[in-house]
This record gives C-alpha cells, sequence and structure tokens, in this order.
C-alpha cells in the first residue's frame, strides 16, 4: 500500500463569514475505519459533503484513488471538471444521509435498483438480483416491495446504506447515520455497519456513538472549529487523548 | 404486590351512562331556510320568460354538439401545450444558469401580465404585422392563411397557460426536500435526470390539484376564443341566438355543458391523484 486512497490536503470551506474547514489534511487507507467526532458545527459533515462533492472545496485538494475531485490542474490553475464529470467519481463514494433520504416514490427495491439501472446501465435483472442479495445482507430481504413509509427509521436507514453499496463504491461515507433515530432502532444499524466494516469496506463516518467508534474505528479523527485538533488508534484518542480540547469533549459526551 | 392507592371520592360513576344524541336544530333551519330560497328562484325562472323546449331541443344540436367537442379539443391540446411549456420554463427559471433563468422569469411576465383576451387578438391579428411568416431559405407562407383560428386559439391560449402552469411546476418543485436532490446526486445522477426520475415525480403529486383547477379554468377560457371566430360551444350558441334571438335558452344550453364536463373532470383528477400517490400513506396494503 504505497498511497492513501482519500488524500485531503490543506482543504478550506466557507459559509459566508463562517469558516466550515480551515486548512483540514487527512489521509484515509484503504479498508480502513475511520471515525469523524466533534461537536455540531466543528466541520466533520462538511468534510465527508466535500469528498463527494455535494459541497464545493474553497481551496486545496482531495485525491481519491490517485485521481484529484472536481478540478483539473493545467497550466498552473485548476479549471472546474463537466457536472457528467464529477458524476463520475462521485460513483466511487457511496453516501448515507442523517435523514436516509430513501426515494419516497419507489420501493426498498427499487431504491437500490435506481442508480444500477439508471446510471451504470446494467439490466434490470442482474440489478434486482444484486439488490435482493444485498437486501438480505442488511436482513430485510422481506421488505423489498414496501415503500419507505411503510418502513420504520432503522429500515429506511439499512435500505438506504444496501442503496449506497448497490453502486460497487471503494469509500462509504456515512454522515450521523444514526443520529435521527429513535435510540432503540439504533443498534440494528450499528450492527450493518459492523458487518461492513468486516468486510473490509473503507468506510469514513461522522458518528456521536462513542461506543461504536471504540469497537469498529481504526482511526478516530476529532474536530473543532473546522480544523482537527488530534487523531490517532481509537483506543488513543478516545482511552487517554493528549489534547485538552479533546478531553474536554470527551468528558462533557459521556 | 403493591396495594391500589385510595382515590379522592366526591365523584359520581359515570362509566356506564351513553351520551344523548344532540338535536341540530340550526341545520333544519337552515335547510328549511334554503329550501324556500330555491323554491322562489325556481318559481321565478318557471315563470320567467324562459322557452325550455328551445333548451332541451337545442342541448344536443349538432352545431352545439360540434361546439362542444371543439372546445374539448382546444383545451386539452392548449393545456398539453401549457404543461409542456410550464415544465421546461420552471427547470429555466430553478437553473443555475443566469440567461437561463431571466428568459424565464420574462416570459412568464409578460403573459401573465397581459389580458389573455388581447393576446388571442393580438395572435390572430398577427398578419398585420408579419403579412408573411416563415423559416428564410426553407419555407413561408401568407400569415392570414397560417393563423387560422384554431391555430390563433391553440397558441394564444397554451402559451398563456405555461406562464401560468411553470409557477405551479415550479412550486411542486420547490416543494420536494433538497435531500432528494442530493440523494440522487450521491448515485451519480446528473441534474437533469434527477429531476425526471426522482423529483418531478415527486413534485406531480403535489401539482395536480392545482393543474386540475387550472385545467377547469382552461375548459372555460376557450370562451374567449369566440372572439376570434373559433366555432367552440359558446360561438356556435351565440351564432344560433343571432338567428332566432333566444338568447337566455342558449346561454343555457352552453352553460349546462360547461358543467357536465366539469363535473366530469373532478372524479378523472382523483384517478389521477392516485396514481402519483404512490409510496405515500394513503395507500397501504
Amino acid at each position: 500500500m504505497t498511497q492513501p486512497l482519500v488524500a485531503i490536503r490543506s482543504v478550506s470551506k466557507n459559509f459566508g463569514e463562517f469558516q466550515a474547514l480551515n486548512h483540514v489534511s487527512l489521509d484515509v487507507w484503504a479498508g480502513e475505519v475511520l471515525c469523524l467526532i466533534g461537536a455540531s458545527g466543528s466541520g466533520k459533515t462538511t468534510l465527508l459533503r466535500c469528498i463527494n462533492q455535494l459541497t464545493q472545496v474553497d481551496s486545496g485538494g482531495i485525491w481519491l484513488d490517485g485521481e484529484l475531485l472536481g478540478v483539473r490542474e493545467e497550466g498552473g490553475r485548476l479549471h472546474r471538471l463537466t457536472e457528467r464529470h464529477i458524476a463520475r467519481q462521485r460513483l466511487k463514494t457511496g453516501m448515507v444521509f442523517q435523514r436516509f433520504n430513501l426515494f419516497p416514490h419507489r420501493t426498498a427495491l427499487e431504491n437500490i435498483t435506481e442508480g444500477p439501472v439508471q446510471v451504470q446501465r446494467r439490466s434490470r435483472e442482474d440489478a434486482r438480483e444484486e439488490a435482493m442479495e444485498l437486501l438480505a445482507r442488511v436482513g430485510l430481504a422481506a421488505k423489498a416491495d414496501a415503500y419507505p413509509s411503510q418502513l420504520s427509521g432503522g429500515q429506511q436507514q439499512r435500505v438506504a446504506i444496501a442503496r449506497a453499496l448497490a453502486m460497487k463504491p471503494m469509500l462509504m461515507l456515512f454522515d450521523e447515520p444514526t443520529s435521527a433515530l429513535d435510540p432503540e432502532l439504533v443498534g440494528e444499524v450499528l450492527t450493518v455497519m459492523k458487518e461492513l466494516a468486516r468486510s473490509g469496506m473503507t468506510m469514513m463516518v461522522v458518528t456521536h456513538e462513542l461506543g461504536f467508534a471504540r469497537e469498529v474505528a481504526d482511526t478516530v479523527v476529532y474536530m473543532d472549529h473546522g480544523a482537527i485538533v488530534e487523531s490517532g488508534p481509537a483506543a488513543e484518542v478516545l482511552g487517554k487523548p493528549r489534547e485538552v480540547r479533546t478531553q474536554s469533549f470527551l468528558s462533557a459526551v459521556i | 404486590m403493591r396495594a391500589a392507592p385510595t382515590l379522592a371520592g366526591g365523584f359520581p360513576d359515570i362509566s356506564e351512562m351513553t351520551v344523548a344524541r344532540q338535536v341540530h336544530w340550526q341545520r333544519w333551519l337552515a335547510a328549511a331556510a334554503i329550501l324556500v330560497v330555491l323554491a322562489a328562484i325556481g318559481r321565478a325562472f318557471v315563470n320567467g320568460q324562459i322557452e325550455w323546449t328551445y333548451v332541451s331541443r337545442f342541448l344536443t344540436a349538432k352545431v352545439i354538439l360540434e361546439g362542444i367537442t371543439n372546445t374539448m379539443v382546444m383545451a386539452v391540446l392548449a393545456m398539453a401545450l401549457g404543461i409542456v411549456l410550464g415544465v421546461v420554463v420552471a427547470i429555466m427559471r430553478l437553473s443555475s444558469n443566469p440567461v437561463l433563468a431571466s428568459v424565464a422569469a420574462g416570459y412568464t411576465w409578460l403573459f401573465r401580465g397581459t389580458p389573455l383576451i388581447l393576446q388571442l387578438l393580438l395572435w390572430f391579428n398577427l398578419a398585420l404585422v408579419f403579412p408573411t411568416i416563415g423559416i428564410p431559405g426553407l419555407w413561408s407562407a401568407r400569415a392570414v392563411d397560417v393563423m387560422t383560428p384554431f391555430l390563433s386559439a391553440l397558441l394564444g391560449l397554451g402559451i398563456n397557460q405555461g406562464a401560468y402552469t411553470s409557477e405551479v411546476m415550479r412550486a411542486g418543485m420547490l416543494s420536494v426536500d433538497v435531500g432528494q436532490y442530493e440523494a440522487a446526486q450521491a448515485i451519480g445522477m446528473g441534474r437533469l435526470r434527477a429531476l425526471r426520475r426522482i423529483i418531478l415525480p415527486q413534485a406531480m403529486r403535489v401539482v395536480i390539484p392545482p393543474l386540475g383547477n387550472e385545467f377547469i379554468g382552461m375548459v372555460k377560457a376557450t370562451s374567449l376564443a369566440s372572439v376570434i371566430q373559433y366555432p367552440e360551444v359558446l360561438h356556435n350558441a351565440e351564432n344560433i341566438y343571432y338567428a332566432n334571438s333566444r338568447v337566455i335558452e342558449l346561454l343555457i344550453v352552453a352553460g349546462s355543458w360547461y358543467l357536465l364536463v366539469v363535473s366530469i373532470l373532478t372524479p378523472l383528477q382523483m384517478l389521477l391523484e392516485r396514481r402519483f400517490a404512490r409510496g405515500t400513506l394513503q395507500i397501504t396494503r
């Protein structure tokens, strides 16, 4: 392994006056499970959204699988890529949203096959078959024909994970996947994510579930005010944090 | 086992009593009053100078049936044109391209800002401005021949409708959660595919009731095309009463047809709404 799967170099992003990201640099290696923790407004979600380009960075660069995202360098200047090109780059990442964002007019199965059939032009039968396997993997084979409104939050989020996996991404991004769930539904989603981590998927997870981070994450990154304060092995950052700010955040959360 | 706590006394046991049926005397009073008014109106019409035989004779006259057919053909075609224009203009209006967005805004401003009857007259009299129209070098024709009452009415009604429909469509698209668009992007969809596959189908659900409204409006707006000689039902009814002077009788004939058409449209709209309600809680199996 010579090159990280994701290389983030000096990325900054402002929303008006608010500085969401301030010269953030980070490596994510293939197979790594990385948890981003920190107070709300600390930039974790923005960082995730920059990786699949739902948000454009103001300066700095993100390389995914060796390819610079969103722009191309030519003659010492950066040129924006076409929308088509960006859409193709997005296919390398799968995104799971806090509010699930399932398509309400499509069944669970149709939610999963939409991307493979419409975007990747795979045959309907193949996509269907694979979607059924994915539904089985997240424990929802029986709910294939249910509409999102007929599913619980936990079930919807598991379908959303299957929908992202159907595109065969190299990297899975989770944006607070359990924050919108009732407490008793959090476990089933985390179980699916743990299984995914064990299967070797590279994952970046924005989360408040420190138990999950402790158990599953290889690396934990603590962010504050748009910058990375501390990062390292989960046991170290969560167990004996070096920075004062990390210590006070952790003691406030637990 | 825990002992039940003792409850305070002084509250009678009403658990076996039933609720007595209420007498809604106000409803009976209102109904009676309205019956009296209706009877008075009915009596006025019976004693008034209306020859009901003319109404029944002309209700199914060939010219009237042709008129209502023309009315419906025009309403459907102009509405179709209006919806196509409306979708395109709404997408332009929401586009990040400032040229497209301002062209769309200008179109809506122009065609919503002038009376429909004026626009119909303009289209019909286009020949006064451009005696010949066509594509240079390929095709040309005299405008008087091209701008028939049918085409003038279609363009006038359809383009005007497009301006209103675009706002209805825009409202529908804005009603779809932004997360839906992001989720579509996240699975690699481009802007137009996301619109077609994800945003518009969800917007349709919101848009059908106001569009039904607009279509009913359109059925009646076709009557304005009588001023440019389009043979719709009101125009034909007018032609008959110019000849036989049974003005009110023929207006009642035309009015009855409009009412009948609108009564049929309402249940059709409900069917359409059900079709687009997929995934909402209204349909559970």
